[in-house]
């Protein structure tokens, strides 16, 4: 297949939809619960679930699942999930900036392994019926 | 011990999340119309698919046994679970789904999976 083609550029934008709803969606509830006390009964984690990030986080997450689910009405499993991997970097980053946590060497290494994988995976066809 | 049976209930219902989505969605066929109506219909016949709703329990499974398990062990034990069920997948992608999975995607699975292993040190 074409890179440039329709197809692939539809793929291209999916992914990265999945991509950055997962990562800030999972960033907007780690922000969201480390402003709250320690949760300790169902009630305080339905009044987690309503809090301004949380809720943003949660919305995100819905967005992240039903866009995955449309991917894979194309793309194969074996090829969505190397690609959208991208997020474990992505969440890494977001952590540092934003959360002020602390990326080792080893953790560096571990993200160019995975941009590694997922440029190795997205170079071919979405769907292995086709041709790449 | 329960850390291990955690990290197997997380593992297990991630690949069989996964798995349903991934053979409903392509019994489901291509989603080309995306537009606001398109997508419309598109969710509204996804709502339908009994797999689909299975997968998305087996998700909440998948969900609150990861915070179960970073709980009661170290979250750099807790993370490479998702490596292990993305080469899992993979080969379940191949012996169930049919997939046919090149050595580009071999390489890169395990690119990533090592990648995880390592964003967990």
């Amino acid at each position: 297949m074409d890179s440039g083609s329709p197809r692939h550029l539809k793929t291209w934008l999916f992914a990265a939809f999945v991509v950055l709803s997962n990562s800030l969606g999972n960033f907007f509830i780690a922000r969201g619960m480390r402003t709250l006390p320690e949760l300790n009964s169902p009630w305080s984690l339905l009044q987690a679930i309503f809090t301004p990030f949380v809720a943003v986080g949660i919305v995100l997450l819905i967005s992240w699942l039903l866009s995955r689910m449309m991917l894979l009405s194309w793309a194969d499993l074996s090829y969505m999930l190397p690609v959208t991997s991208l997020g474990y970097v992505l969440s890494a980053l977001l952590g540092k900036f934003f959360l002020n946590e602390q990326i080792s060497l080893a953790r560096w290494g571990g993200t160019f392994l995975i941009v590694g994988g997922t440029i190795l995976v997205g170079m071919g066809a979405p769907d292995s019926r086709e041709k790449t | 011990m329960k850390a291990w049976i955690l990290l197997g209930l997380v593992v297990g219902s991630t690949v069989l999340s996964d798995v349903l989505q991934s053979f409903e969605m392509k019994r489901h066929g291509e989603i080309t119309d995306l537009g606001p109506s398109g997508m419309g219909r598109a969710l509204a016949a996804m709502a339908r698919r009994k797999f689909l709703i299975l997968a998305v329990f087996f998700m909440a499974i998948s969900f609150f046994a990861f915070i179960a398990l970073v709980q009661s062990a170290d979250l750099s034990f807790a993370v490479p679970a998702s490596a292990a069920s993305i080469v899992l997948e993979t080969i379940l992608a191949r012996l169930i789904l049919k997939e046919a999975v090149d050595a580009r995607r071999w390489w890169g699975v395990g690119l990533v999976a090592c990648g995880v292993g390592l964003l967990s040190a």
